[in-house]
């Protein structure tokens, strides 16, 4: 258990001073001033690569296959910037648990378009008895709406207790008792892995369909049962947010406030945490925005959200034709609401890159 | 060691630390008095960096003995301990470390009223009194991102003065800083020294370290391989290792 | 083996855990068909994707502007739309319009629901591959395919010596990512009546009405398929990265 109460970055802060890491390992700016300095970078200053090119010696030379590892510890400059954004992105995907929305008003453009089309279809099948596509469209954008408020409504509240959730169990994720800590840690892991969908029929089917509390009974409607079942995947998606965030503070932060006195509490709450908010923002609207996409999938359990409402005015208008009008109709109606915050996000994470 | 009729503040014995396989400190012996300036020079890796934060209770230590201001540093094991400790051996380091999402003055205030839970009115008069020592009364609202490496190092000296410590460490605090800016972290400190502070420094600034240092000493390999008043280890090294290693630098 | 299928009829009897995927032979057919179907449907699905990934990857290289415009397209169109959507737009729309009438009259599709998963999730997934490996490739610096091409390497092994090697390295945590969500969209084929392990499991429920008993067989099922996976790329992934590099 180190001192400053975080063991597994010990090690990290340990190498630092004990065995040097390879120059790409380290901060840039730390091996310039080091030169600038007039520092010696000698043999003496740096063991490793006295020790690394005698070991190197030794073995003979062979070639290595593509799925070989690499020599631990070179420090040839063998990739562009490129490969390390590549490799942060990942990371921060692997974080969220979901990809990237990444929403242009082109994509609103080619919308508009397949609908277009979708109604000249329409239009050109109808019969001449038939209103006209658009009058159609109209007739049912009440009923479809209506579903739409129901899509909102579930991807909001989910998005609410499931951030809940996720913060209380992100936190669990970095206690300093072990058991909380891999508690937590296997929770987490496993809702993650566990697909939406089949959390989605885990509450539709487990849940009750009311309860009694105090002699009170409290109906459970199935969307808020659905929105139970979303909220579970968003709760392990932001718990892993969460502790990613705080690991992604530098160990020196930890470090500093250790050192002025504050003791854990107060550096979470003070130091680290603060910091954490900025970095955790654009992959929690990113996720808002997937949830609010994937709200859709409860149309499958037989929730009557836009999806299956869609589906039934279909079956209800019974002409051919009108599925492409239909469903770019409602993927329309996703977009304008999902497009602000796909847009917000980029803006906030490039703010962040710059700021970083 | 220089003839000192005050008590020592910290006193180290016999200090050993391995991190895994890696001996970094082999046996390290020293004392500091009181209002003393120790200045610690050695080759990258020498275990300089690691003693510093052994003695703030940073890293724990495998055996031997670390008193500060009171404290048996190896005998601490809650958080409420140690940070009794760092409430008065402060430490400054090379990257600076600031909380980039205060103010300099925040960052100055913070840790007085938060953790010595003082009146903040009188830790805000404080604040301004050492950002107007260390020369960025100006600065005092300007966020760490917006100012150069030597106003940030300023500012986190003068947070740890904040602090009110019996005892500096300063970890290299000039090395990640460009040549022009150096100068004024040196003055910072030199004022420092003026005021009769007890300082530990480790530092790659030999001019420096000969300049207001009582005692040098020189590290390799995880052990003090020569110490003594700074004229006599720079001038006159008696070690072959000492020599070799001022006959690189300097 | 008897005695472990006679366990779980004792476990019902005593305790009331009702999984008949165990002790009723009928049952366990299938259950476990659908799971067979869940791997059949994830190994074709990644199988196909890393396929369309390299192809995407090498036309978005291509000079030909509109070619890469279709694949920007392509990648959009599937990136930023729900994958229901999508398995819905190809049965559904796609599908109806590619069906022949067969000798009793009646509509029968040319494609069935199995490949229609297959294609729709594969292109799912395919559009992020395409991704990871472009900008794996973009990651390789000119510098080191020209270090390559001076040493007298040919475009064809400059590419498969130098090129693709880091670029797979580069890429492969994503595309670690990017399979482990295509594992669990499988689960969307239910939608269209795949039988695979979630369709299969609810005629179970239906059948025999244990909910409960095989909701938590079914979270345990895809735990550990997705975990395996999980567990086998990070291996890989940590066994050939490239040091310098990754968080």
């Amino acid at each position: 258990m180190s001192a400053t109460g975080r063991p597994e970055r010990e090690y990290r802060s340990a190498q630092h001073e004990g065995t040097p890491v390879s120059a790409t390992g380290r901060p840039e700016r730390e091996y310039r001033s080091a030169q600038h300095e007039g520092t010696p970078v000698s043999a003496t200053g740096r063991p490793e690569r006295e020790y690394r090119s005698a070991q190197h010696e030794g073995t003979p030379a062979r070639a290595l296959r593509w799925n070989e590892p690499l020599p631990r510890g070179t420090d040839l400059p063998v990739l562009l910037p490129v490969a390390a954004r590549v490799a942060r992105t990942a990371a921060a995907e692997r974080r969220a648990g979901t990809w990237t929305l990444r929403l242009g008003p082109a994509h609103g453009l080619a919308l508009l378009l397949v609908f277009v089309i979708g109604c000249g279809v329409a239009q050109a099948q109808a019969g001449a008895g038939n209103p006209s596509i658009l009058a159609t469209i109209w007739k049912w954008t009440p009923l479809l709406l209506r579903g739409f408020v129901f899509n909102l409504a579930i991807s909001v509240v989910a998005m609410g207790a499931g951030t809940l959730a996720g913060m209380l169990l992100g936190f669990a994720q970095i206690s300093l008792l072990r058991p909380v800590r891999g508690g937590a840690r296997v929770v987490t892991q496993f809702f993650r892995n566990a697909p939406w969908l089949v959390l989605l029929f885990y509450c539709m089917f487990l849940l009750p369909f009311q309860v009694t509390i105090f002699g009170v009974t409290i109906p459970i409607p199935d969307w808020l049962k659905a929105t139970l079942g979303l909220a579970l995947p968003v709760m392990a998606n932001v718990a892993e947010i969460v502790r990613g965030a705080v690991q992604s503070i530098p160990t020196a932060q930890w470090e500093s406030s250790a050192s002025l006195a504050f003791n854990r509490r107060q550096t979470l709450w003070m130091i680290i945490l603060p910091q954490c908010i900025k970095r955790m923002l654009p992959p929690w609207m990113n996720l808002y925005a997937i949830l609010t996409m994937s709200t859709v999938l409860a149309s499958i359990v037989g929730v009557n959200e836009m999806m299956s409402l869609t589906r039934q005015a279909l079956s209800a208008e019974n002409r051919p034709g009108l599925l492409l009008a239909f469903y770019s109709y409602v993927l329309l109606w996703f977009f304008v609401y999902c497009y602000p915050i796909a847009r917000w996000t980029v803006r906030l994470e490039a703010r962040y890159a710059v700021n970083q | 060691m220089p003839a000192t009729a005050t008590e020592p503040i910290v006193v180290i014995r016999d200090v050993h630390k391995s991190f895994g396989d890696v001996e970094v400190l082999k046996g390290v012996s020293f004392d500091v008095p009181k209002g003393g300036v120790i200045c610690i020079i050695g080759p990258s890796g020498s275990g300089k960096s690691t003693l510093l934060r052994c003695i703030n209770g940073l890293v724990p230590i495998n055996s031997g003995t670390i008193m500060v201001a009171g404290f048996h540093v190896e005998t601490l094991t809650t958080d409420q301990q140690r940070i009794a400790l760092r409430k008065k051996v402060s430490m400054v380091f090379q990257q600076y470390n600031l909380f980039p999402h205060k103010t300099a003055l925040q960052n100055v205030m913070m840790a007085p009223i938060h953790v010595l839970k003082e009146d903040k009115a009188e830790v805000h008069a404080r604040a301004i009194a050492l950002l107007k020592k260390v020369g960025l009364t100006e600065k005092a609202n300007a966020y760490p991102g917006e100012l150069s490496g030597g106003q940030q190092q300023r500012v986190a000296i003068a947070r740890s003065l904040a602090m009110r410590p019996d005892v500096m460490l300063f970890d290299e605090v000039t090395a990640a800083l460009d040549p022009e800016t150096v100068k004024e972290v040196l003055n910072t400190i030199r004022e420092l020294v003026k005021d009769g502070m007890t300082c530990m420094l480790v530092t790659h600034e030999m001019r420096f370290a000969r300049e207001i240092a009582d005692t040098v000493c020189f590290t390799d390999g995880g052990l003090i391989v020569e110490s003594g008043p700074p004229a006599q280890l720079f001038d006159h090294p008696v070690k072959d290792r000492t020599r070799a290693f001022l006959s690189q630098i300097l | 083996m008897q005695t472990f299928w006679d366990w779980f009829r004792w476990l019902h009897d005593t305790t009331g855990i009702n999984l008949t995927i165990f002790y009723d032979a009928f049952d366990r057919g299938r259950f476990a068909s659908g799971l067979w179907m869940t791997i059949k449907l994830s190994c074709a699905c990644i199988v196909l994707s890393v396929l369309i990934g390299i192809a995407g990857a090498w036309l978005q290289g291509s000079r030909l502007r509109i070619t890469r415009k279709i694949v920007h397209g392509y990648i959009q169109f599937f990136r930023n739309t729900p994958p229901l959507v999508q398995l819905y737009f190809f049965y559904f729309g796609v599908g109806s319009l590619l069906s022949t009438t067969d000798a009793s009259g009646g509509a029968s599709p040319l494609v069935s629901n199995v490949a229609w998963a297959i294609i729709s999730l594969s292109f799912f997934a395919g559009a992020f591959n395409v991704e990871i490996f472009r900008s794996g490739i973009e990651a390789v610096p000119k510098t080191t395919v020209e270090a390559a091409e001076s040493l007298g390497f040919s475009r064809l092994r400059t590419y498969l010596f130098i090129v693709f090697p880091l670029a797979f390295r580069i890429g492969l945590p994503a595309l670690n990512n990017n399979l482990i969500n295509l594992i669990k969209t499988t689960t969307l084929a239910y939608a269209i009546a795949v039988p695979e392990m979630l369709y299969m499991s609810s005629q179970i429920w239906s059948d025999e009405l244990n909910v409960p008993e095989m909701m938590n067989v079914l979270l345990v099922c895809y735990f550990a398929l997705v975990g395996l996976l999980a567990y086998g790329m990070d291996r890989w992934e940590r066994a050939i990265k490239v040091p310098g590099f990754g968080a």
